[in-house]
């Protein structure tokens, strides 16, 4: 029997694990996708928000705050892309400007360091490019972005280095009632787990009534983004945020942590859970809203538009603690924005939850970081000279755009977590997330991951379920 | 760091005629930077015909007309350098790396740019929809097809009418998949005339024009895919939907020509052809650096890559064994007028101009009979006759030096339409 199992390998699930693989504890996370970091994880605006908007007294509001720092702890020792640059939340008239002010007081009030208001002069002389017509912005130094499926899979890592058993492919169908626990049906295989952590994201509610709780909903609401190409860097320099209006809680643009720029996202209600389909009129809705921030936006440079699912709830809090009507299952649901910001925190907070249930705990010892990946494209040329003298594999360079070899791409097959899949490659090495994406690369990285598992061609998968690349070798008919 | 006359970034066919130039105006020592393990660069992948009728007056396959260059290889100063990956041009050293030789840096008098061009993807045409997969570049399937040996679908849409599109139209039907339709968005085509009569006429494949994909469906791989006319502003026309089952959704919506090595040293780029802005000698705005090819421009047909690239290969053979530039004449700014989209060059030098130099453009929409004016100083300086001009096919004209010679700091080429 495992003492703990995590529902859910999104980056909640993940920061559990690892805050976990601390303790003397037998710990499984189930994961329904081939990989983790599969659901809302993957695709958010890679925000770090400072923790001025959650309302004061909040368990968000500690959360969010904790959590920035505890993001860029973690990015640091684990090498994960993330630029602490400060972000804005720009006014636009009066009633902005009495809103950015209030901003300020729940920052103070939440324990924010750093935050000012500045006027425009100072505003624009840090974002020149920005509409002319601002009036001034609260600005937080604190605040930063992060490569959201990159920190969810280095804490993965960690944990999956000290212990945490991940299974992939394995999504809960049944959980009962056993002595001393719960069994687990996964992925059709059964587990035993004193304790369940509910971090199924969009899912969360679903698991929750496997063992009767049904006093929350998650209902997913749906954000469309643009990703502009790197050579977009520098249309601005900070995460820049429009007050809400009636239209909306308003578009972002922003750098991310891998030096692209982010224009999003809209908020559509009532979502189906599996449905992350850009359309037409959310798109143009974004780019109308973006525009109010700057007219400068090159959309012929546009890499990728894509879209993903907040797991928003009817809770105004996160939903965090013990489940009301289960002992032992706790639950980490609705964790919608700033839910990647307090990932890190929630995982830390979450022990406090273990021990309160009565959970037995010692710290292990020995805990090991695991070893930073080789990015070749950071490394100086005396750096780049002397690790292709290691490894010959790190001088032939299969992603084109980014600058990623093979060797690079070996070392993510051989992790912790292995990848099968091309996006799988993409989302720890970063291949095929250039301006062609993955046109030049896609094939080589196909061949590789063939050659290293041994398998066909036809088997290999772009990402989810069903999404073959092949059907067959030329010559072969029906 | 090793030496050499001069340094020529990809071995595709903009800088395999630029070697076998160089190299026969005198210079004798050229490495070229491949990346792929091959020469031949993407025309190792278009096992079609119809390359070659002007350079060599016959019909070839891409890999033969890459092997007719490849051939000219030998006969020493040229080395290849394949597998090898360059990372950035500084002083006309260039920083590579490859699995055989580790991290080299190669210092050359010259360096010519030959990198060639990638397809524009997904992003920067706003295909609505699901993102499984089954969406490819048209280049992409084919490396695929004619590379690996694979099929990438079975029931195919193709977006875009560019030519590698409709040549990948034809080679999946060959390879027993149907393809369903082309759509266009333009109200015209954007490949070559005969690339539509052989490639979709002779396999009775619908092209529609005037047409965009407003819907990709299927979570895991493509499922169906939508299409919509639009107007005159390029917007879907509600109600004019069309649903094709399939599983595989083409891209053949543009080349964008690689300039991120050109951007990153420093060198200015022509918005109109997203390349780098040269003289008559194809030097870039760097001195000794050179650009030819569809990473200067994108071309229609190889043939004329070879021919622009050995001009490039000849300019850069007399820089290095003049050691520099010859003293710079004024410069006349080749601007565009009516229909004409860019030129290359963007400048000429006429000291530096013996007989003639040919000036490429692409014009804006599709012309049947028109006239090619060359103004300057509000004067007529020369003027061509041109017959079915399209913005798929590259057009060019011949500028005498007596005509340059009655020209003014600027001239404008444009496009004046005598019958639609």
């Amino acid at each position: 029997m495992y003492d703990t199992a995590i529902i859910g390998g999104g980056v909640c699930g993940a920061a559990i694990a690892m805050y976990l693989s601390k303790y003397e504890v037998r710990c499984a996370l189930f994961e329904k996708e081939n990989d983790i970091a599969m659901g809302t994880t993957k695709a958010n605006s890679g925000i770090v928000h400072a923790g001025y908007d959650p309302e004061p007294g909040t368990l968000m509001s500690a959360l969010n705050v904790r959590g920035c720092e505890l993001t860029e702890e973690l990015c640091t020792t684990f090498g994960v892309p993330y630029r602490k640059c400060g972000s804005m939340v720009v006014a636009f008239d009066q009633k902005d400007v009495e809103h950015i002010s209030r901003l300020y007081e729940r920052g103070i009030a939440n324990g924010v360091r750093g935050m000012r208001l500045i006027d425009r002069e100072e505003l624009l002389a840090a974002e020149p490019n920005l509409n002319p017509e601002v009036r001034g912005a609260l600005y937080a130094p604190s605040a930063g972005v992060v490569n959201p499926w990159r920190f969810c899979i280095a804490m993965s890592e960690a944990a999956a280095e000290n212990g945490v058993e991940f299974y992939l492919n394995s999504e809960v169908t049944a959980i009962e009632k056993i002595t001393g626990g719960f069994r687990i049906t996964a992925g059709g295989k059964e587990y035993e787990a004193a304790y369940i952590i509910n971090a199924a994201g969009i899912y969360a509610d679903r698991i929750a009534a496997m063992v009767g709780e049904n006093d929350f909903k998650i209902t997913p609401s749906k954000g469309q983004y643009y990703l502009l190409d790197k050579n977009q860097a520098g249309l601005v320099n900070s995460v820049i945020f429009q007050c809400p209006t009636d239209r909306g809680k308003g578009v972002l643009v922003s750098p991310t942590a891998d030096g692209n720029i982010i224009v999003g996202p809209n908020a559509e209600k009532d979502n189906l859970p599996d449905d992350t389909s850009t359309t037409r009129e959310g798109l143009e809705f974004v780019a109308a809203e973006a525009a109010k921030t700057t007219s400068k936006i090159n959309y012929r440079e546009n890499i990728r538009s894509f879209s993903g699912l907040r797991a928003n709830s009817d809770a105004k809090d996160f939903i965090i603690g013990e489940s009301p009507v289960c002992r032992k299952f706790i639950n980490v649901a609705g964790i919608k924005s700033p839910g990647l910001t307090s990932a890190a925190a929630i995982g830390e907070y979450i022990i406090d939850v273990l021990k309160d249930c009565g959970m037995f705990m010692t710290e292990k010892k020995g805990w090991r970081v695991p070893e930073p990946k080789i990015r070749f494209a950071e490394l100086s040329p005396e750096e780049k000279a002397d690790i292709c003298k290691r490894n010959p594999k790190y001088g032939n360079v299969i992603c084109r755009c980014n600058t990623i070899t093979e060797g690079e791409i070996i070392d993510a097959l051989n992790s912790r977590i292995p990848p099968r899949t091309l996006d799988g490659i993409k989302r720890r090495a970063g291949t095929g997330m250039g301006r062609c994406q993955g046109g030049f690369c896609g094939p080589k990285v196909h061949s590789i991951i063939c050659e290293f598992y041994g398998v066909p061609a036809e088997s290999v998968l772009l990402d989810r379920e069903g999404s073959y690349i092949v059907c067959g070798k030329v010559g072969e008919r029906e | 760091m090793r030496n050499c006359e001069l340094a020529i970034i990809g071995a595709g066919p903009a800088g395999l005629a630029a070697a076998v130039a160089a190299r026969e105006a005198g210079v004798k020592d050229i490495v070229i930077i491949e990346r792929d393990g091959e020469p031949g660069g993407i025309l190792n992948q278009c096992i079609h015909n119809g390359f070659g009728l002007h350079r060599f007056g016959e019909e070839l396959s891409g890999p033969e007309y890459a092997g007719r260059y490849i051939d000219m290889l030998a006969g020493g100063g040229i080395e290849l350098k394949l597998g090898t990956m360059a990372l950035g041009i500084e002083n006309k050293t260039v920083s590579v790396v490859s699995e055989s030789n580790g991290f080299e840096q190669i210092a050359a008098k010259a360096v010519i740019l030959a990198m060639g061009c990638r397809e524009r993807s997904r992003g920067p045409i706003f295909v609505p929809g699901d993102r499984g997969s089954g969406v490819f570049s048209a280049g992409s399937a084919q490396r695929y097809l004619n590379i690996e040996g694979y099929l990438v679908g079975k029931r195919v849409v193709i977006l875009g009418s560019g030519d590698i599109g409709l040549i990948m139209a034809r080679r999946m039907t060959l390879e027993g998949a149907k393809v369903l339709a082309v759509a266009e968005i333009m109200p015209y085509t954007n490949g070559l005339s005969r690339n539509i009569a052989q490639c979709l006429n002779d396999f009775d494949i619908p092209l529609y024009l005037s047409h965009t994909v407003t819907k990709v469906i299927g979570k895991g791989r493509v499922e169906g895919i939508v299409i919509s006319q639009v107007d005159g502003n390029m917007k879907p026309i509600p109600g004019t939907e069309k649903q094709f089952e399939c599983d595989t959704l083409l891209l053949s919506v543009g080349l964008v020509p690689e300039n991120e090595l050109t951007r990153a040293a420093g060198i200015d780029i022509d918005r109109r052809t997203n390349g780098a802005s040269v003289g008559e000698d194809m030097q870039t705005s760097q001195e000794g650096v050179f650009a030819c090819g569809n990473v200067l421009h994108v071309h229609d047909l190889v043939d004329y890559v070879s021919a622009e690239s050995e001009r490039a290969g000849r300019a850069a053979a007399k820089y290095i064994l003049s050691g520099g530039n010859a003293g710079k004449g004024d410069q006349i700014t080749l601007l565009n007028g009516g229909n004409v989209g860019y030129t290359v060059p963007q400048r000429i030098d006429p000291a530096n101009v013996t007989d003639s130099v040919d000036v490429f453009f692409r014009v804006r929409k599709k012309i049947a009979k028109a006239e090619i004016a060359v103004i300057s100083n509000g004067e007529k300086i020369a003027s061509f006759k041109r017959s079915f001009l399209a913005p798929g096919e590259m057009q060019k004209i011949t500028l005498t030096k007596a005509v340059l010679e009655r020209a003014g700091g600027e001239i404008t080429v444009s496009a004046i339409e005598t019958e639609a």
